[in-house]
């Protein structure tokens, strides 16, 4: 299903734009028209931008039609999740903590993406400061799934996802801790990238875990990603932890396939704990790379159940420290005082109002892990099977150019299915790795199972060493070419 | 002291402790609804300790790059209205905040 106006994706419709078969304003217009109608129902977005998109859509119109050289992006329209600083609007985390707050600046990646001519149409909602796994721990009402919404989109980026995959933007981003670009992707039949660490700046990134996080695109394609990427990657003087490289240029490469690609299968990726028809998924994806070619690499990587352990203990860890600003005197929610009240009190009470149980929970764990007489047995020693992890992956990719699996192991799951905590955890188990190593990794549709007489998407991910970002949209821009079949079979049943 | 990442069984007064070293103000019933959830995790955190970590150093970055040092010049700061519109309290051009020390009895 394309955008409004037929436009199959991001690239597409600003193709149109630029060569003036399609109106920037007309597109805007068109996309918070689907918003207005649609946005109840999957409560994708938290605030939108109507007046002050349409504005920036007309300006792109007049430049084309004064002759005016356009950026890369000029008139498409791009949400934003929520933890991600704009000076328009709130920035709330979709957390009471930050439910007023307004950022005096934009984010590094904002700040590009807009300089390259998109058109921000609004905030996008999340599990509260990007901690969970379905989109239904937001302050402002759980997300729905366009494609069932009794079942969830998908988290964290949950807003985003849904947005994306209902078409009321063309594109847009989200940030990835443990799989939160590439889960609630899968769920709803998305590309999501979680670029290589130090890939694009974490300026103005509401921070969670320092080491673990990265801002990506969210699309309708793999193209559109190379492109969204191409436009916010690169160094800023700001984050001393971006690489010291220059932005991407992926978009001018994704078309051309690799020649003696060698994928590897990690063995247990594809396990009894898995739905079948995302094993199948994984399955008929390697038998279209063998087909084009490609040379399937068994691989082994025992530690990959290892990552939920050491994920569990690093973010949260890096989570309590991160969170600690929250004391409600500078900025964010305080609470009321009562007689007798000290500092203390008002710090401690405030933050049980401010956070969600999630928030508190993640909180509590770091803050037990990190304290006295439990750091080495859990902090350290996850810091060392981190190094484990990476060794692992370095060995596997000595073997093979990317790593093909599945992105969760069930299709989405109705509202409510996994309440327990330690569950929803489990859902990340084939993401979290991706984050410990700081490698790159994509989920892209691959198929669909059907529940309940709905067809639910499903996503396999593609993995590759750290800064291989080019094999691995190259790579995927294959699959998702030879996976066409199966992945246009159905359609959203929410969509603008 | 030093303790084995095993399945703790968590005590409402360990939880409790937790709580005062995070600066959450729970209450008991908070206390008891977090003590299973946070022993259910550490319990399968527990795994970590089957792993063999012999040799491996400790990661707490993906890339071991070296500090990087930003010029030593000036920039200006955000504006002080910049920083005072997400104050949750303000007396003037200062952030307001209860008593910090008690008063004389």
């Amino acid at each position: 299903m394309a955008l409004p106006g037929g436009h199959a994706d991001l690239t597409a419709l600003r193709d149109a734009i630029a060569s003036g078969a399609a109106s920037a304003e007309e597109a805007c217009a068109a996309t918070f028209a689907g918003i207005k109608a649609h946005g109840a129902a999957l409560n994708a977005y938290h605030e939108t931008f109507e007046e002050d998109a349409l504005a920036q859509a007309r300006k792109v119109d007049a430049d084309r039609a004064a002759g005016r050289p356009l950026p890369p992006l000029a008139g498409v329209t791009l949400a934003v999740k929520d933890n991600v600083c704009t000076v328009r609007g709130r920035t709330t985390c979709s957390s009471r903590m930050l439910g007023n707050y307004r950022s005096p600046f934009d984010a590094t990646a904002v700040e590009r993406l807009e300089r390259a001519g998109a058109v921000v149409v609004g905030k996008t909602n999340l599990d509260e400061f990007a901690m969970g796994s379905s989109g239904e721990h937001c302050r402002w009402g759980r997300v729905a799934n366009p494609w069932d919404t009794g079942r969830v989109p998908g988290g964290s980026s949950a807003g985003s996802a849904a947005a994306v995959a209902a078409g009321l933007c063309a594109g847009a981003i989200g940030s990835d801790t443990g799989g939160s670009i590439r889960q609630p992707a899968a769920f709803c039949g998305i590309v999501g990238l979680k670029p290589t660490y130090g890939r694009v700046s974490r300026w103005g990134l509401v921070a969670f875990g320092s080491s673990l996080d990265q801002i990506g695109p969210m699309t309708r394609s793999v193209r559109d990603a190379a492109l969204l990427l191409d436009c916010m990657s690169g160094t800023d003087d700001r984050d001393s932890t971006v690489a010291d490289r220059p932005p991407t240029a992926l978009a001018a490469t994704v078309e051309r396939p690799i020649e003696g690609l060698r994928v590897g299968m990690p063995r247990q990726y594809v396990s009894d704990a898995n739905d079948a028809e995302v094993n199948e998924a994984v399955a008929a994806c390697a038998d279209a790379y063998r087909a084009m070619g490609a040379t399937i690499v068994d691989v082994d990587l025992p530690l990959t159940d290892v990552g939920i352990s050491t994920y569990y203990v690093i973010a949260p860890a890096e989570a309590s420290s991160n969170l600690a600003r929250y004391d409600g005197i500078r900025y964010g929610h305080r609470a009321a005082m009562r007689p007798g009240d000290d500092l203390a009190a008002l710090y401690a009470r405030s933050r049980a109002e401010g956070f969600g149980p999630e928030v508190q929970r993640r909180i509590m764990l770091g803050t037990y892990m990190l304290s006295s007489g439990y750091y080495d047995a859990f902090y350290t020693r996850a810091l060392r099977a981190r190094r484990r992890i990476k060794e692992e992956f370095d060995r596997a990719f000595a073997a093979c150019d990317v790593l093909l699996g599945p992105t969760a192991p069930t299709p989405a799951f109705a509202f409510g299915a996994n309440d327990d905590p330690l569950a929803m955890y489990m859902c990340d188990v084939y993401t979290v790795n991706t984050n410990i190593a700081g490698i790159c990794g994509l989920s892209l549709p691959a198929g669909f199972a059907m529940r309940g007489g709905k067809a639910l998407p499903v996503g396999v991910q593609l993995q590759a060493n750290a800064f291989e970002e080019e094999r691995l949209l190259r790579a995927a821009r294959m699959l998702e070419r030879a996976v066409a079949a199966r992945t246009s079979a159905h359609a959203p049943a929410v969509h603008a | 002291m030093a303790h084995e990442a095993n399945a703790p069984s968590l005590t409402a007064a360990e939880v409790a402790h937790v709580a005062r070293l995070a600066k959450l103000e729970l209450d008991p019933a908070a206390v008891e609804r977090f003590r299973p959830q946070l022993a259910a995790v550490l319990g399968h955190i527990a795994k970590l300790g089957s792993v063999d970590l012999a040799g491996a150093e400790p990661m707490a970055h993906p890339f071991e790059s070296h500090n990087r040092l930003a010029d030593d010049v000036p920039v200006e700061g955000l504006p002080i209205e910049a920083i005072l519109m997400n104050a949750p309290a303000v007396e003037g051009r200062f952030l307001a905040v209860p008593k910090v020390l008690a008063e004389e009895s």
